[in-house]
């Protein structure tokens, strides 16, 4: 495999923050008008925009983000299906850039899930009891180990979450997939000419 | 041999090298659409790490997200407003001529929706894969092939390698039955599809859409159909080739031709799932009941009937925020709800029979006086064609805006928006709060219900206004 070419990530420990709406989808994560981006830069600022600012561009004082209790959360817990919609990687670029590092629901919508997975943003899919009591429960401390994929809940109990083994060989070791893909140009023009 | 799906066929005729329990599979992708909205940060990745585009003849570029939609800003002399807007357009020109790709440039005559003008330049083929950064990529499913949507690292993926690192994703069949009503479309057919199985209820998943009703589509309703897969979750849709399938292809520019296109179509017939196939899941739909539909919420899942009142559900913050965002009580019936805006296009509803969809009903009527319409065909073949039978004048007599491709008013990338409070009934694919602008309120149906929605100015059953 290719050498690491982005920052491992092992373990993540932090308090949560907690959206318990269901479909969030990622025209909220990002509204379009701020695509017209050419880099992936800055974009922690426009994250939850249209949620998180009064029209006048001052900070809504009702939305969990601009609480006090909501800084330097690193762990992101939402309702079902979070992230579905558009395919728009400045949606896991905006959470990242504004210091979230995993995001906990029942569902995680696939696009979004696999663009989370190539930019180290975890996304952690529990079970419905577990992932209500977190719910139910803002602000607990987590401690998320990757090497074990598992979960540790402030009472100490510890549970498994599924997350694909190449996937998490990637983020542990800090390998970019493009590096792997480039590693395999021989079977791919091996391809190439068995179907031409 | 054991019977497979159409998404096992296709699957493992791409497999570069097949998945393990350690690695996913490398897919080969035989067509990347790309646009200028999830292209530039790809493209800097392939420059800082001295990487060319691997198979720049099967990578085809257009401009549609943010790019105008006026006729003075595409072939005349104003200015694209928004600067920001202007400059992905100029880093995409940049990027294509830098890295050898093709780009239908903002006055191309073939340029358009990425995915109006794939298959209609006849790139989108059977048995292929084909990927973009958009979620939308399910629409080209309609032709057989496994298309997805994927983000921009993935795109620099494609870009470099022409392949993917994928899981096998699972199977679920929508089998249709019983024919549509007149005045029921592909559109109704899609959301009572998302109503019924839910936003989620495709993650992981590939849709075939089999049976009767979905045979009898044509390919442009059919595409309608997969565009939405994705509403439900799923990132790819599919139909099995056909007749109509080949009727539709034969003779476009970038279809095979002569001894080559015989050959194609001979493969392509082997692709339908044998009998036999097995899914993971299997939903069916009786088409026969269904009514035009309508969206009433914030998810294209909070589907009804044209003809219901607006569900009261109990307990579910979720729901009563959505109302409270549209602005919409239970109870209420959807019927009679005052509009400001309509828009027919996007990638879900702007081809030509969809244009005709609208212009059935509206010709020789006008808009409702405060309604503005928005028409914005898919792709400027659709533009020059629907011109060409004189549906530009209909919708212009009417007190339309007649416009130049682009995906407009889906997003409001480009400017083209829905004013925060204002309703607007759009044939587009998503009623996300903001989708179409800050604030602004969206209902999403057919073309035939836009229309008839515009003529009176509030939600109206088209089958009032049709003959």
């Amino acid at each position: 495999m290719s050498a690491a070419t982005r920052q491992p990530i092992r373990r993540i420990r932090s308090r949560t923050v907690v959206m318990p709406a269901a479909n969030i989808d990622t025209d909220q994560i990002i509204p379009a008008r701020f695509l017209t981006t050419t880099t992936r830069e800055g974009l922690g600022a426009r994250l939850f925009n249209d949620w998180r600012y009064q029209a006048d561009g001052t900070p809504r004082s009702d939305f969990v983000l601009n609480q006090p209790q909501a800084r330097d959360c690193q762990i992101l817990v939402a309702g079902r299906n979070f992230g579905c919609g558009s395919s728009r990687e400045h949606a896991p670029w905006a959470l990242l850039d504004y210091g979230i590092r995993a995001v906990i629901s029942t569902g995680i919508a696939d696009i979004f899930r696999s663009n989370s997975l190539k930019n180290g943003l975890l996304p952690i899919v529990l079970d419905e009891a577990t992932s209500g009591w977190l719910l139910d429960h803002p602000g607990v401390e987590l401690d998320i180990d990757l090497e074990n994929t598992t979960l540790t809940l402030p009472d100490g109990r510890t549970q498994r979450f599924p997350l694909e083994a190449f996937a998490r060989y990637c983020l542990v070791n800090g390998i970019d997939e493009l590096g792997y893909l480039l590693s395999q140009q021989q079977r791919i023009a091996e391809y190439e000419r068995t179907r031409a | 041999m054991k019977p497979r799906t159409l998404l096992e066929k296709i699957w493992d005729q791409h497999l570069v090298t097949p998945e393990t329990a350690d690695t996913p599979a490398v897919l080969y992708i035989d067509l990347h659409l790309i646009h200028e909205v999830t292209t530039p940060q790809a493209f800097d990745v392939l420059r800082a790490n001295g990487l060319k585009v691997r198979r720049p003849e099967r990578t085809l570029g257009t401009l549609d997200h943010s790019t105008p939609t006026r006729t003075e800003q595409i072939f005349g002399n104003a200015p694209i407003t928004i600067e920001s807007a202007a400059n992905q357009i100029r880093v995409l020109e940049r990027n294509s001529v830098e890295f050898g790709v093709e780009l239908f440039g903002l006055q191309s005559d073939r340029r358009g929706i990425v995915h109006v003008i794939g298959p209609e330049l006849g790139a989108t083929q059977p048995g292929s894969t084909i990927v973009c950064g958009d979620s939308h990529t399910s629409t080209h499913g309609a032709f057989g092939a496994l298309a997805f949507g994927i983000g921009t690292t993935e795109v620099g993926h494609v870009l470099a390698t022409q392949c993917l690192l994928q899981r096998r994703p699972r199977s679920l069949a929508v089998e249709v039955s019983g024919r549509l009503h007149p005045a029921v479309t592909a559109k109704d057919l899609i959301l009572a599809i998302i109503g019924r199985i839910g936003v989620a209820g495709g993650t992981g998943h590939v849709i075939e859409y089999r049976g009767e009703t979905i045979r009898a589509l044509s390919m442009d309703e059919r595409m309608t159909v997969c565009n939405m897969s994705i509403e439900a979750g799923a990132r790819a849709g599919m139909v099995a080739p056909d007749e109509t399938t080949f009727s539709y292809l034969e003779g476009r520019p970038r279809a095979p031709h002569g001894a080559q296109w015989d050959r194609a179509v001979e493969r392509w017939q082997e692709l339908p799932s044998d009998p036999g196939a097995q899914f993971d899941r299997e939903v069916t739909i009786d088409a026969s009941t269904l009514e035009p539909m309508i969206t009433y919420g914030t998810n294209p899942g909070m589907v009804i009937p044209i003809s219901s009142a607006i569900p009261a559900v109990q307990n579910d913050a979720m729901h009563a925020r959505a109302l409270d965002y549209m602005g919409f009580s239970p109870g209420e019936p959807i019927r009679g709800k005052p509009v400001n805006v309509v828009f027919v296009g996007s990638c879900t509803n702007s081809r030509l029979s969809d244009l005709r969809q609208a212009a059935q009903v509206l010709k020789g009527r006008r808009i409702a006086r405060g309604v503005r319409m928005l028409v914005v065909p898919g792709s400027q073949q659709v533009k020059r064609d629907a011109e060409s039978e004189g549906l530009d004048r209909v919708f212009i007599d009417a007190g339309a805006e007649w416009r130049e491709s682009g995906c407009s008013m889906c997003i409001g990338m480009n400017g083209d928006t829905v004013s925060s409070g204002e309703y607007s009934v759009s044939t587009s694919n998503r009623n996300f709060e903001g989708r179409q602008g800050k604030g602004a309120r969206t209902l999403l149906a057919s073309p035939a219900t836009a229309a008839a929605t515009a003529v009176r100015g509030k939600i109206t059953d088209p089958r009032e206004l049709l003959p």
